[in-house]
């Protein structure tokens, strides 16, 4: 009885650790605290049934764009036939994606290269500008913020690209869109298999495709604030242990280069699954 | 066992999943290098294909931490 207790008292503890650790204020605030939506400019008249309110991630899509923007119109400027440094780098996004849609999908991809292009640019520059340090002392609801972290952006995201995938994939191919589910060169007696499985598959893309960016963003947030909080919590430990503190910072030093590294890899592969849907929806019977 | 104890277990069975992300991404880089160190010329071929195969498996994992925040959450 008495050593039912002790576990009820540990399990206790270590869930309301969980729970302060994750929902509360730590020092500062929580690891979940940075993905908080803070309504800039609100607009009551549409508050209820839809907020339109302006919110830090409209404000941060806002960034994105506008830094894409700029970057672009200034890129491409003065062009020269020696490119400078701006227009350089501009001819290498473009020749990157530009490439990709030519691997995935040969000639056919051309039409489709300037939507690839804006959603990888979009998806790259919100996942990397959210990476910026917030300046101490900025009110919460102007610091840096992922729009990408919110399941709801990137989910919509897929299902602009999954909706292109079938008006694309009915135009081209009108009712033989379906022989996507029956695979060529399958045999019958495997049919009543494979076209669940497929059916399963492609509903799951929209899915698969948005929750492996969210997650990610959000993965990786919450372990650089983790980190970070390790340092208070070492430094409040007083002693010897506190000298230990600095440790931590390299960690975060170790998974901010990783992140980097993530922020563009979860762009692309965002951006090289749709092409290669895209290639289904051109060419359904494999 | 009380509903928050169970919870807490759930959650931590949800990240069960990091042991086949670990063998997975054992494996993509063990080949990547394998063909790397074999054939150095192809290395420049083989990068692209490799980071996709990495950020793929890498986002199976998040998938399992993802239902941990779910049942820490509901």
């Amino acid at each position: 009885m008495a050593e039912m207790k002790m576990v009820q008292l540990v399990i206790d503890a270590l869930a309301s650790f969980l729970r302060h650790f994750l929902a509360m204020p730590l020092q500062a605030a929580g690891p979940l605290d940075q993905f908080e939506i803070r309504p800039l400019i609100p607009l009551p008249a549409n508050a209820g049934v839809i907020d339109l309110s302006i919110t830090n991630s409209t404000l941060w899509m806002g960034i994105a764009v506008g830094t894409a923007v700029l970057f672009l119109m200034g890129a491409t400027r003065k062009l020269s036939l020696v490119p400078g440094g701006m227009q350089a780098a501009a001819e290498m996004a473009y020749e990157f994606i530009a490439k990709m849609v030519r691997d995935a999908m040969g000639d056919e991809g051309r039409p489709f290269f300037p939507y690839v292009f804006t959603l990888f640019i979009f998806v790259f520059l919100c996942n990397f500008l959210g990476l910026l340090p917030t300046i101490p002392g900025t009110p919460a609801s102007l610091a840096v913020f992922t729009p990408t972290s919110h399941i709801i952006v990137t989910f919509v995201l897929a299902m602009i690209s999954i909706g292109l995938v079938l008006v694309i994939g009915f135009m081209k191919n009108g009712l033989g869109f379906f022989k996507l589910f029956a695979p060529a060169g399958v045999p019958l007696w495997l049919m009543p298999l494979i076209v669940p499985i497929e059916i399963v598959s492609f509903l799951s893309r929209p899915i698969s495709l948005s929750v492996r960016l969210f997650a990610n963003m959000l993965a990786g947030h919450i372990v650089l604030k983790v980190f970070a909080g390790f340092v208070p919590i070492l430094l409040g430990a007083g002693g010897a242990i506190a000298f230990l503190a600095p440790l931590p910072i390299l960690g975060v030093v170790g998974v901010f280069l990783l992140e980097m590294l993530v922020a563009f890899l979860q762009a692309f592969v965002f951006s090289i699954l749709t092409c290669i849907y895209l290639h289904d929806a051109l060419h359904p019977a494999h | 066992m009380d509903a928050e104890a169970a919870k807490l277990i759930g959650a931590g069975l949800a990240t069960i999943p990091l042991a086949g992300v670990g063998a997975g991404l054992g494996i993509i880089f063990g080949n990547y290098f394998q063909g790397a160190f074999r054939n150095p010329s192809a290395v420049s071929s083989m990068t692209g294909t490799f980071y996709i195969a990495f950020a793929l498996t890498e986002a199976t994992g998040l998938f399992g931490l993802l239902i941990a925040f779910i049942i820490l959450g509901s």
